[in-house]
């Protein structure tokens, strides 16, 4: 990695971890959500585990979305964004680079909570070492797909509710291979190793077409 | 290119002058034959009764759900790649109508699935992709009614139709996948080996009546599209012209 791109990920990074950033936010939703579900359908163990590794998904989607608006949102109210525009570097990556900062900040502590949200839900070892890896397979995924939903929106004053509603249906495959990896961790219908290697390849595809989009919507919401 | 004669918002406004007349009354003739096919001259079906023709406007939306989104993903390709400035006109055009025909897809398959299967809606593969296919289309005309300038929100919308065109497949697929691994016994199997003639026949001409119909509804709304942007224009111009500094000042934050 070259110097600006590790400058990049540091400035990122920072920016969200500190004051006015929001990366803990999102572990607090997360948290808040796993707590709602209970209420919803009623205290049995039995189904909470049964669903469990459902609600975690779920919960990790949501909070995903409510993070994203702040992708490039500040960096575009600040003028930041059209110096990253201008300064000749390729565009996708750098919103490739800050996509893996935005995942570091608010996706990765997502990931290490769900062992600990697991235990409410009654979910047994196993299948919480499954569900831990495939969100931390997954979530990159619902960050780079998610960008693609925050370049659009950003020239919105109040786009976070259409984001989320652009960005769901494009999230359904990597949420149904991500639940279905955890369940055949679980019952093994299937082997874990098939579904679990799709949603490495939806990782991947993400990765490409996610970068590529975004910038091309930052670019005409720029000019 | 005669492709490229028709970038001309007002040469293709002549076309369609000349064409939609002809179109319409072709469609009106299609729908004329197709309905009278399908409810006098189709036979009954030995298990669904008369439900079986739901199927003669069911299935020509659904065929009609994916066509328009293609016509979309071309059209958005147009809008970048080739800059054809008819391109986003094309695409905003085609998505409500793309919507309407989805959603008469929905609403006619839930009507036959009550009497057939007893319940109006059930989570197969088929169905949840339309959904989606559905959820996609209201995303893309919200997109479009959140910004107020036309072409940006034309190269937003294209990007978003684009990704969206790479990601159906892989919906489709990974739906199947969920599908058949909570529920192995098909629910959507055709009843008997294959479709007789005598029920092929109608479907088909209902079909190129749906395709007509789309073709005039996307030109009508296509030419209600490219006045409404030479309105706003007019206006945009007035507005200047009455006001000339004030408009120096917000063509600043309009970008």
């Amino acid at each position: 990695m070259s110097p600006w791109a590790i400058a990049l990920f540091q400035r990122d990074l920072r920016l969200s971890v500190r004051v006015g950033g929001s990366a803990l936010v999102g572990v607090l939703f997360f948290l808040a959500v796993v707590t709602v579900i209970p209420f919803g359908v009623g205290p049995d163990l039995n189904l909470l585990s049964r669903i469990g590794p459902a609600i975690l998904w779920i919960g990790a989607l949501l909070a995903t979305l409510l993070g994203l608006d702040r992708l490039f949102q500040a960096d575009r109210d600040d003028g930041t964004l059209d110096l990253m525009l201008m300064a000749g570097r390729p565009l996708e990556l750098v919103v490739l680079i800050k996509c893996l900062a935005h995942w570091v900040a608010t996706g990765l502590p997502l990931v290490a909570a769900a062992p600990l949200l697991a235990v409410f839900l009654n979910i047994d070892p196993l299948a919480m070492g499954a569900v831990t890896l495939t969100l931390l397979v997954g979530t990159p995924a619902l960050t780079l797909i998610g960008a693609i939903g925050a370049a659009l929106t950003v020239s919105l004053r109040r786009g976070g509710l259409l984001l989320a509603v652009l960005v769901v249906p494009l999230a359904i495959p990597v949420l149904i291979f991500g639940v279905s990896s955890a369940d055949a961790a679980i019952h093994d219908p299937v082997p874990f190793l098939t579904p679990f290697l799709i949603l490495c390849a939806l990782s991947l595809i993400a990765a490409v077409i996610g970068p590529i989009a975004s910038a091309a919507a930052l670019r005409f919401a720029t000019d | 290119m005669a492709f490229w004669d028709y970038a001309n918002p007002t040469r293709f406004l002549k076309l369609v002058q000349v064409v939609l007349p002809w179109l319409t009354g072709l469609c009106v003739l299609a729908f004329g034959a197709g309905l009278y096919m399908s409810f006098f001259v189709a036979p009954e079906d030995y298990q669904q009764g008369q439900t079986v023709r739901i199927m003669y406007i069911h299935v020509p939306a659904a065929w009609l759900s994916m066509m328009c989104y293609s016509i979309m993903a071309v059209s958005s390709l147009g809008t970048l790649v080739w800059k054809h400035p008819l391109a986003d006109v094309s695409a905003k055009a085609a998505a409500p109508i793309g919507a309407a025909f989805t959603f008469m897809a929905l609403v006619t398959g839930s009507l036959w699935g009550k009497p057939m299967w007893g319940t109006y809606w059930v989570w197969d593969a088929r169905l949840t992709s339309v959904l989606v296919l559905l959820i996609m289309y209201l995303g893309l005309m919200t997109l479009w009614r959140t910004m107020d300038d036309p072409i940006k929100a034309g190269k937003a919308a294209a990007v978003l139709t684009l990704v969206g065109a790479l990601n159906l497949p892989v919906i489709k697929f990974s739906v199947d996948w969920w599908n058949t691994l909570h529920q192995p016994a098909s629910v959507m199997r055709m009843d008997g080996p294959t479709i007789h003639l005598d029920i092929l026949w109608p479907l088909l001409v209902m079909a190129v009546a749906f395709t007509l119909l789309f073709f005039v509804l996307h030109l009508m709304a296509m030419r209600n599209e490219i006045l409404r942007r030479r309105v706003r224009t007019l206006r945009l111009r007035a507005a200047s012209a009455a006001h000339p500094r004030s408009a120096v000042a917000t063509a600043q934050p309009a970008e």
